[in-house]
């Protein structure tokens, strides 16, 4: 996919958030350009949402600077907020208003002109989905729907930046992918999207990821690159007891990581050289059968866990 | 009543669900389950929020009363005891009760003694649980100090101190990082190869391959109950990967030819639903590369279960 080069309309520089004697953010520095779909990646507790808060102007770094739409976050929060649409997994919407009454309360707040603020509900309606329909109860439509509903609300605006905190945690696939077709078409219209995610599928749709562990920027890059970037061959291995062949052969020499993927079991080699054979001696060695063993290419999982490892060992603490 | 979805004869069922339905106010979040998990097996509860995932597993762990309809865990009912279910079970919760102030060690400490195992086996499960765990090194560390992953395998080790015939996992995976989530798996594969049956709830479809069984819930409802492969198989049609770039404009494109089925993302590839991979394919090529949109990667492939859930989900409506 083509991105716009421009100015970054993202900066962070060396921003730090420490909660007491926890280090949740931890020295992260990245620019995001303008027009990118910006990924975000990492499991819970790795300061994803502390660094969108930061961002977003919603919580004070501890140190570091940073900028957004060329606002200073120190400075300019305030401003900041009417110029980013934000969405967080817990949705905004008022459950017990109706559709039509958060577009309105949102539009309010944004400040969005009054002449245009039918024609932006009309497009809000539209996009969620929900055309003909702004008299139902907000708290009485599915998730799916909400989650569209609530995207809808934080670009009422038409901010140029939209922060997104795991907008799609737990919606069903559908919803997902129809989720995903609204980002898209807010990029195609010059939009810069920030979104954090741990589904691996999703994080494959954004120009570029980050990678956080521990508070820690550990990697940033395209994920064709990052997949790239996986430099121990993979062999994917079908046998009759997977957990067993993974204990078989986590300590062969050779073998970096063992792992069950879905039935299969994945292994990571140091060199492909002599490897086939090795791991055939060790099943029959071991009573196991060997049904197929072919390599693979890395999956972002796989470069994920080899770039943790990398980074020094097991994402702990 | 003889629940539709039955186990293979001969064996007799670990757990038998019939009608089971939970109605909180209004909203039915379990609406008339009937199922049965073989002795053994591992089965997982696939679906999104607000599926029914939690609360059926809250109902066989005799936590939560069925409005109606029973289930049967180790001979045990949950409607007429609830309690002496306890017995032939581990339940591990979202939120599992560890001690934040206790040391990994400690914690194994407390459940092994709340569940009277014995002094002499102690050792040897502890030894068995680090294994897999990968917790040894920790095992000093206060609970409250260890990152999602670990807590989540704390959590798992606690509630298999007791060696339960049964094992009841509510999203164990949920947001943990990659590497924790492979030891997770480990840890419930070895508890399979024990000869203990799980049930695990997970919102990752790209998990559910790794189940002897699926039930696919959606909105309180089993939408399809089998083995992964018979799953895929039983999918109308076959299924074309197709890399390039632009991935969506290509989509859009196929959306309106006539052997196409459906088209949809998945990750930085397409998935294109058509009669026959074999016959369809190269009309599916001729048509990309006459809008301009050279193919880099075409070939046929397993739908994937999200392909499953996503066509049923759409028969259901």
């Amino acid at each position: 996919m083509s991105t716009t080069i421009g100015a970054p309309a993202v900066v962070a520089d060396r921003l730090r958030r420490v909660f007491g004697d926890f280090i949740a953010v931890d020295d992260v520095s990245f620019e995001v350009r303008e027009g990118e779909i910006f990924g975000f990646l990492g499991p819970n507790g790795a300061g994803k949402t502390t660094t969108i808060k930061m961002l977003a102007g919603l919580l004070l770094p501890s140190s570091g600077r940073g900028s957004v739409a060329g606002l200073d976050i120190l400075t300019q929060s305030e401003a900041i907020k009417r110029r980013i649409g934000y969405m967080s997994q817990l949705f905004s919407l008022y459950a017990d208003l109706r559709v039509d009454e958060n577009i309105a309360f949102f539009s309010g707040l944004y400040g969005v002109p009054r002449q245009r603020r039918a024609e932006r509900r009309d497009w809000a309606l539209q996009m969620a989905g929900l055309a003909g329909q702004g008299k139902r109860l907000t708290g009485e439509l599915p998730l799916g729907l909400k989650q569209r509903l609530a995207l809808g609300c934080a670009v009422l605006h038409e901010p140029r930046i939209l922060f997104l905190d795991e907008p799609t945690s737990g919606v069903d696939p559908l919803s997902r992918r129809r989720f995903w077709d609204l980002i898209d078409a807010l990029t195609q219209q010059g939009t810069t999207v920030f979104v954090s995610t741990h589904y691996m599928e999703e994080a494959e749709y954004c120009h570029r990821l980050a990678l956080m562990n521990r508070g820690q920027l550990i990697a940033l890059d395209t994920p064709a690159q990052l997949r790239a970037g996986v430099k121990e061959p993979l062999l994917e291995l079908h046998t009759d007891d997977g957990p067993r062949a993974v204990e078989a052969l986590q300590d062969l020499p050779g073998v970096v990581e063992t792992a069950m993927f879905g039935r299969a079991v994945h292994v990571a080699l140091r060199d492909l050289a002599g490897a086939r054979e090795a791991i055939a001696a060790r099943l029959a060695d071991r009573g196991l059968a060997l049904d197929a063993l072919n390599p693979i290419a890395p999956s972002l999982e796989d470069a994920f866990v080899s770039i943790v490892r990398a980074a020094g060992g097991a994402p702990v603490g | 009543m003889t629940p539709p979805n039955t186990v293979v004869a001969g064996t007799r069922p670990a757990i038998g669900v019939a009608g089971l339905t939970r109605r909180f106010g209004a909203t039915l979040a379990v609406d008339g389950l009937s199922f049965e998990v073989a002795s053994g097996e591992l089965f997982g509860l696939v679906g999104p929020d607000g599926a029914g995932k939690t609360t059926t597993l809250r109902m066989l762990a005799g936590v939560l009363r069925p409005t109606s309809g029973d289930a049967v865990l180790g001979g045990v009912s949950v409607a007429r005891d609830p309690e002496g279910v306890k017995h032939e079970i581990a339940y591990m919760s979202q939120r599992f009760g560890l001690y934040a102030d206790l040391t990994v060690l400690e914690n194994l400490q407390f459940y092994a003694d709340l569940y009277q195992v014995p002094q002499e086996e102690r050792a040897a499960r502890l030894v068995r649980l680090f294994h897999f765990s990968n917790l040894q090194p920790f095992k000093d560390r206060l609970a409250g100090k260890l990152s999602g992953g670990m807590k989540q395998k704390l959590g798992l080790s606690c509630a298999l101190i007791h060696q339960p015939k049964i094992l009841l996992l509510d999203e164990p995976t949920f947001g943990v990082d990659p590497i924790s989530r492979r030891d997770l798996w480990l840890i419930v594969h070895d508890m399979v190869a024990q000869g203990v049956t799980v049930v695990v709830s997970t919102a990752y479809m790209d998990e559910a391959e790794r189940f002897d069984r699926v039930a696919l819930l959606h909105q309180g409802k089993l939408l399809a109950l089998d083995s992964p492969a018979a799953l895929q198989r039983s999918l109308a049609g076959e299924v074309l990967v197709v890399q390039v770039d632009p991935a969506r404009a290509a989509r859009d494109l196929l959306r309106s030819h006539p052997r196409v089925r459906r088209a949809a993302l998945f990750g930085d590839k397409l998935h294109v639903t058509v009669a026959s991979a074999a016959d369809d394919a190269p009309a599916i090529d001729a048509a990309l590369r006459a809008a301009g949109l050279v193919p880099g990667e075409l070939h046929a492939a397993a739908a994937s279960m999200e392909d499953v859930f996503i066509e049923r989900m759409a028969e259901a409506a």
